[in-house]
Formats: structure tokens, C-alpha cells, sequence
């Protein structure tokens, strides 16, 4: 091959797997990816060590796709080395452009996380009292674990990023795009969100829409939904309106509310502002008394508003640290 | 030195600005905490203006709108109205004192309601003390 091959990486923060399943979901392609690329590190699917990585000279890696979320002191450290490593830096996926289903975890207190996880679970042992500590010494050797941070951080808030590629995951298609995107050299300003489109997931949505008002919402279980009808009409939540599209509409194609995975749209400040404007504008009364009977309809709802991008969020926490 | 809040104020330009310009205009002592952002409804007090006030340091945050029934654009404070519990139970999640959010429906010829709200308000937070969510944020850019 006459051309040197492209230096690629992909890791994983604070997130679940999906995302690089997303990546393998492109089916045959990822064989021309390989025909294209040096994959030099991917945790999931080959291999390739923190070591070798060090080993490298700066900017010897053209692409890096980083998913997930920063919530540990491994994530921030792999987060900079892969930064410094790479000329292109992507955020790939809800967690590392949003923060994602981990930022949730800044509703909570560290303390709480660790009891709930190591101590109160259901599913742990009896007396079993043992939580990770950051250092453990075991015969004279001390043994090292990352240190669990006080809340999550999008991964823009720690490294300088390139693109952001939203979804959890994302779609398939698009994961392709932006992998063609980097091949070409075909690239947009930096900082833009990439793999995605500049409208809202209801402008590309197919169900009949109508003037909303809504007497009471509905979980998807407490109601039979008429198939051809906006979700929101219905009284079930569906955060389409506050979110980005380019993802097909999957999920009220499927007959479930968005959850606002893509993120907002480009000139939004915060996801869950907008929804919960949109949302209670729809409520159907102008008594006090029954609006709020209304909204006591809507348990968590912060979690609701913010599932994806909670520390992309104006207040990104909960104060009661 | 004591800690005086400092209240930003979303007032409507039909009713509840006007009610504070007559407050004025009476010469009615009122406490100096509030600054005043004239909005041409209630309704256009996008929740985001009131998070964004909140995160970028304010102690508390007002809105005043006609009262219902009056509205200029007949409708404007009702979708106020239905937005604002929404949004305390939102904050109430985050953890943001109650008292540091108010919605209010102050009319133009309500100068000295005006008033009592702004001191009611300003005493309540003072004795809530200085909103944390500046020093929090400034403390996550430092130390993880």
C-alpha cells in the first residue's frame, strides 16, 4: 500500500460497552476499517496496551474516539494521554459529549453511590463490608485502584475535544459517516456535532401531530397508544421536541417517547430547561391546584429531563454534597 | 461584611414592570437587591434564564407576570403558571432552596405589593445566606 495507513484508537471512559458494539454494528465495513486503519487501541475488541499508547510521540495517533463519561482518576488520566496522543480528538456517544446514564450519578453523593453499590445492594453477600479503596496493602505490596471522584464530568470539561458524535449509541450509519468523514479529509469546523442533524427529533417524526393538551401523563405500560399519534398528545413523555435529530426516530417508531439521547440542538444551552418548558406549556389547566396535581404525575422528573446530559447541564449537580 | 442577596427580577412590561416603575415613581423605600430584566411576558421567562441566573450567581430569582385573566397576549401567564411548579419541583431535585425561586403576579396599579415582595424576598434569602452553586462549580474545576 502506497499510502500510510491511518492511526486510530478507540477507547472507553465511564460507559457501557454500547457504543463500541455501535462500531461493530457497521457489520463488514469495520473490515474496511481495518483495511484502512491501524487500530493501535481498542480495548473491547483487540489488542493493545496503556504502555503502548505511552510509548507513542505526540500526535502520532490520527483519530481517537473516546465513549463515555469522566468519573474516575483512570478515565481523566487515559482521557489526556489520548488527547495528547491524537490529532483528532471525537466525543463519541451521550456519555462523553453529554455525560450520559453515569452523569445521573451527580444526583447523589459519593458516599450514597458507594453504600448502595458495596453495601446495601441486594445481591451482596451477608457482612460482606468490603468498598474499593484507591490503595490496598497485601503482603507488603501496595496495590493501586483508580480514585472515584465526587461527580461525573463530560469529557469536553477535561480535554480539549474535536467533534462530537451523539446517541446512545450512535446509529450505525452514522458511525460510518464519520469514519468516511476522517478517511476523505473531509471535515467541518471543529466543535461541531457531527453524525447528526440540526433539527429536532419531532421535525422527522412521522405521527400526526395536533394542538397538545394534556389532562394527565401516562407511563408507556398505563396506556394503549394510538400508533399514528404524537406520543406527547397521548400524555406519554417524549422528549423529541427538545432533542437533536439524525438518529431515524428510532424510538417513537418503536411506540417509546424519546429520551433525548442525540442531545439538544445547536443553539440550546440546556436540554431540560427546554423539555420541561415544552412540556408543562401542554398541561391542560389554568387552576393552580390541579396543574400541580398535574405535575405530581411526573416522578423524577430532573432524571427524566436531564437522563442524557445532566453534567452538560447549567447546574450539572445536585447541591446536597 | 454582611451578605446582601442578590435577586435577579423578570418583570412582564405590561403589568408587573409597570407596578415596580409606580413603586418608584411613590417613592416607596424598597430594598436595593433586585435588578430587573423588563421581559415582555411571563411566558417569555424561558426556564433556562432562571437556571442560567441561578449558575451564574444570583441568590435568588423573581418573576412577575399579570395577574390571571389579564394578561396582555390573554394566555402568557397561564403557560407561566404551569411552567413555574415544574420548574420548582426541578430545582427542588437539584437541591436549590424553595424560597430562592417566586413567581408572582403583581399588576400595575400594585406598586406597594411590588414592594413587600422584593423585601419579603430579600429577607427570606438573606436568611438563607449566599446561593452555593458558584463556589460548587468553581470547586469541581479544581479538585475532582
Amino acid at each position: 500500500m502506497a499510502e500510510k495507513k491511518l492511526q486510530i484508537a478507540l477507547y472507553w471512559t465511564a460507559s457501557c460497552g454500547g457504543c463500541d458494539v455501535a462500531v461493530l454494528d457497521t457489520n463488514e465495513f469495520i473490515l474496511d476499517v481495518a483495511q484502512l486503519a491501524d487500530i493501535r487501541l481498542w480495548p473491547i475488541a483487540v489488542d493493545g496496551k496503556y504502555q503502548d499508547v505511552e510509548a507513542m510521540k505526540d500526535g502520532e495517533l490520527d483519530l481517537t474516539l473516546i465513549n463515555g463519561a469522566i468519573r474516575n482518576s483512570e478515565n481523566e488520566y487515559l482521557a489526556k494521554l489520548l488527547r495528547r496522543k491524537s490529532k483528532i480528538l471525537v466525543a463519541f456517544g451521550s456519555c462523553a459529549h453529554m455525560g450520559g446514564i453515569p452523569g445521573l450519578a451527580n444526583l447523589a453523593r459519593k458516599d450514597e453511590i458507594f453504600t448502595r453499590a458495596y453495601l446495601n445492594n441486594p445481591s451482596i453477600e451477608p457482612g460482606n463490608q468490603k468498598t474499593p479503596c484507591p490503595e490496598t496493602r497485601i503482603d507488603g505490596e501496595i496495590l493501586h485502584l483508580p480514585q472515584f471522584y465526587k461527580r461525573v464530568y463530560k469529557l469536553k470539561d477535561i480535554v480539549d475535544v474535536d467533534y462530537f458524535v451523539p446517541g446512545c449509541p450512535p446509529a450505525p450509519n452514522q458511525v460510518k459517516a464519520v469514519l468516511l468523514a476522517v478517511v476523505k479529509g473531509d471535515l467541518p469546523p471543529k466543535g461541531s456535532v457531527v453524525g447528526a442533524s440540526e433539527l429536532t427529533v419531532c421535525d422527522d417524526c412521522k405521527r400526526t401531530k395536533a394542538e397538545k393538551k394534556v389532562k394527565r401523563f401516562y407511563r408507556p405500560f398505563e396506556i394503549i397508544q394510538d400508533p399514528e399519534k404524537c406520543l406527547l398528545e397521548q400524555g406519554i413523555l417524549c422528549m423529541g421536541s427538545a432533542t437533536r435529530s439524525g438518529c431515524g426516530v428510532r424510538c417513537p417508531n418503536s411506540g417509546m417517547g424519546c429520551r433525548g439521547c442525540y442531545g439538544p440542538t445547536g443553539n440550546v444551552v440546556d436540554q431540560g430547561a427546554k423539555f420541561l418548558s415544552a412540556l408543562s406549556a401542554i398541561i391542560d389547566s389554568k387552576d393552580p391546584q390541579e396543574i400541580q396535581e398535574i405535575i405530581n404525575g411526573l416522578p423524577d422528573f430532573v432524571s427524566f429531563a436531564y437522563r442524557f446530559s445532566l453534567p452538560a447541564s447549567l447546574l450539572q449537580r445536585s447541591l446536597r454534597t | 461584611m454582611s451578605f446582601e442577596p442578590k435577586i435577579v427580577g423578570f418583570l412582564c412590561n405590561w403589568c408587573s414592570y409597570a407596578g415596580a416603575d409606580l413603586a418608584g415613581t411613590s417613592r416607596i423605600l424598597y430594598r436595593p437587591n433586585i435588578r430587573i430584566i423588563r421581559v415582555m411576558c411571563s411566558a417569555r421567562v424561558d426556564p433556562t434564564f432562571v437556571l442560567k441566573a441561578l449558575a451564574g450567581g444570583a441568590d435568588g430569582v423573581l418573576v412577575c407576570g399579570c395577574h390571571p385573566g389579564d394578561c396582555h397576549y390573554s394566555e402568557g401567564n397561564h403557560k407561566a403558571m404551569r411552567r413555574f411548579p415544574l420548574l420548582k419541583k426541578l430545582l427542588a431535585d437539584f437541591g436549590v432552596e424553595e424560597d430562592r425561586v417566586r413567581l408572582e403576579w403583581v399588576s400595575a396599579s400594585e406598586g406597594q405589593r411590588f414592594a413587600d415582595i422584593v423585601n419579603d424576598m430579600t429577607e427570606r434569602i438573606r436568611a438563607l445566606g449566599p446561593s452555593r452553586i458558584p463556589g460548587l462549580m468553581q470547586a469541581d474545576r479544581i479538585g475532582r
